[in-house]
């Protein structure tokens, strides 16, 4: 098994949504993030305070997915939020060492 | 009309006093002396319904521009973590204001009886509204109008609670609350009730000729203030001037961001209170008139051309115009023309508008980051700033020759349009905010370092990075 971690541009979601549903994933969880990369941040001014913000507002996705469909699933996620400027975001591959359905206790892929 | 608000009116104890001078006038004339003209008694029959319903319906209007104008005006400038601190503030200052207005304001600022200095502050001889009741009357601009009593006590009252509410903003997110409580009580006692009555206590359009000398000082001099630039703004500016200097920056002020925490309740306080500022303006008439109309339009033109003028600046300046920018340049409108509303003509009351958001867009953004004086919310950058270019701007726009109304002269039983000097009226304005800024200044200062030294005026500083909320009042204002 692998846990897709992606870090996108929040306006991407539902997209991304759509295309992993496209490949068989049933369930992930999103969070709001902030954090930097490549992308420089904003500035903000209020009655002529300046204020820059180093950190941007992103959606990290997190999927746990079969190893067979990892490379699509990492495929669909970078081609719908790809827009093609900095600040797209990344995608993080990891192995996953076991899952549990909470209400059932089953485990392994029949938990994802 | 004329001067600025009013006076104050016994109609019984008049009535007491003509016939006082009625058996005079009968011993003068067995004295073969000269018959005295008949005392003037106002009566119940000049008081007319439409002025009271509007202005029992502007008193509610300046109300809102505290509670939940202001409020929210400046409970979304701060962080999150000092919203309630800053509408705890708002809240219970109107309420103490109006209990000290009641108590003691209403007649050290409107009467002239029971003081060794009637120029400047009344007695005490109205206090808990001692002699006020329904059938007492209060004069108006015009001769022959009067108001109810209790309807002049109740326009007023909410100028004393808003005003110094108004203050809170320089020094707000650190301020705690019970010395600024105390505070807000001697500061209305010694500072605006003081300069209220210098600014627009007067016998009225009937009784000056009579009684020339029966005015505050200010009034005597013939300085405009038609509903509060001196009284209200430059008195609550500059005394947030000094306690913010008094109380010191805001632990991280130009090192850490502050950024507003809600500028959408910033949005809807602002437009509120250019809702309740026609209350506060075309109300300063005391009638249902025509007068009262043209207050109006010209808060409604001074303000438009001010957030505008904000807008503009920041477009050519920043690329980006802000609504915070426009929000402010609204409420430097407001304040700008609120000594000049029912003078200006609706097309130079734009024009004042537009300068006092140009010159309050430099104190703003300029001014105080070079002096670094943490003037938190910019009670001193809009409020004393724009009250100051609106009362010497005031002189301009009055003049007859720009449109203006010029100045009524009471001196003769039947009020007149009086002669015109803008050079005059200017010197005139400067003198009335010179006095008004050194007045509430010293006030202030000797206020705020006294408490300062006794009772502390600041939180202590790890409350301060917690927050107000929940170290001064025990509460969040957000609870997700």
């Amino acid at each position: 098994m692998k846990y897709v971690v992606a870090i996108i541009k929040p306006f991407k979601l539902e997209e991304v949504r759509e295309a992993l549903s496209g490949v068989g994933v049933a369930g992930m969880t999103v969070s709001e993030v902030k954090g930097f990369g490549r992308q420089k941040g904003q500035t903000e001014i209020y009655r002529g305070a300046e204020y820059s913000t180093n950190m941007l507002p992103k959606v990290k996705i997190e999927v746990a997915v079969d190893d067979a469909i990892a490379p699509q699933v990492v495929e669909a996620i970078s081609t719908t939020a790809n827009t093609g400027a900095i600040g797209d975001g990344k995608i993080f591959v990891i192995d996953l060492a076991s899952a549990t359905r909470i209400r059932t206790g089953e485990t392994g892929v029949e938990a994802l | 009309m004329g001067g600025m608000t009013m006076l104050r009116y016994c109609a019984r104890a008049v009535a007491a006093c003509g016939a006082l001078t009625a058996s005079t006038a009968a011993l003068a004339q067995e004295t073969a002396q000269a018959a005295a003209p008949a005392a003037f008694v106002p009566t119940a029959e000049m008081v007319n319904k439409g002025d009271v319903a509007w202005m029992l319906v502007a008193s509610a209007l300046v109300l809102m521009m505290s509670v939940p104008a202001l409020a929210l005006f400046y409970g979304g400038l701060v962080r999150t973590k000092n919203m309630l601190s800053v509408l705890m503030q708002v809240l219970t200052i109107v309420c103490v204001a109006a209990l000290v207005w009641f108590a003691w304001g209403y007649s050290m600022a409107f009467t002239s009886t029971g003081t060794p200095f009637p120029k400047i502050v009344g007695g005490f001889d109205k206090a808990f509204l001692a002699g006020v009741d329904p059938t007492t009357l209060a004069a108006t601009f015009s001769n022959g109008v009067y108001l109810p009593e209790y309807v002049f006590v109740i326009f007023q009252m909410t100028f004393a609670c808003i005003t110094p509410a108004l203050i809170v903003g320089a020094f707000a997110e650190r301020v705690k609350f019970t010395p600024l409580i105390i505070f807000t009580v001697v500061w209305l006692t010694l500072a605006y009730f003081p300069i209220a009555h210098m600014v627009w206590y007067w016998a009225g359009p009937d009784f000056l000729h009579a009684a020339p000398d029966d005015t505050g000082l200010l009034w005597g001099w013939g300085a405009l203030d038609f509903a509060g630039g001196t009284v209200v703004h430059i008195n609550a500016g500059i005394a947030g001037l000094v306690g913010c200097l008094v109380m010191g920056p805001r632990i991280g002020f130009q090192r850490e961001a502050m950024p507003p925490h809600s500028l959408v309740m910033t949005m809807i306080g602002a437009s509120l209170l250019w809702i309740g500022w026609f209350g506060f303006n075309a109300g300063s008439g005391l009638e249902a008139n025509a007068f009262g109309a043209l207050a109006f339009i010209n808060t409604f033109t001074a303000t438009a051309a001010a957030g505008a003028t904000w807008a503009i600046i920041e477009q050519v300046l920043h690329k980006r115009p802000s609504l915070l920018g426009a929000a402010t340049g609204v409420v430097a409108g407001l304040v700008a023309v609120t000594p000049a509303a029912g003078f200006a003509h609706p097309g130079t009351a734009i024009l004042l508008g537009a300068v006092a958001s140009a010159v309050c867009f430099v104190f703003v953004t300029t001014v105080k980051n070079k002096l670094r004086y943490d003037d938190s919310l910019d009670v001193f950058g809009v409020h004393a700033v724009g009250g100051i270019v609106g009362a010497i701007g005031t002189g301009i726009v009055a003049n007859p020759a720009l449109g203006g109304q010029g100045w009524i002269d009471y001196s003769e039983p039947v009020a007149k349009a009086g002669v015109y000097d803008m050079a005059g009226q200017i010197v005139t304005q400067l003198w009335a905010v010179g006095v008004t800024v050194l007045w509430t200044g010293v006030v202030s200062a000797v206020l705020f370092l006294l408490l300062k030294h006794t009772i502390g005026l600041r939180v202590a500083e790890d409350a301060e990075r917690e927050g107000l909320d929940l170290r001064e009042h025990g509460e969040r204002a957000y609870n997700y």
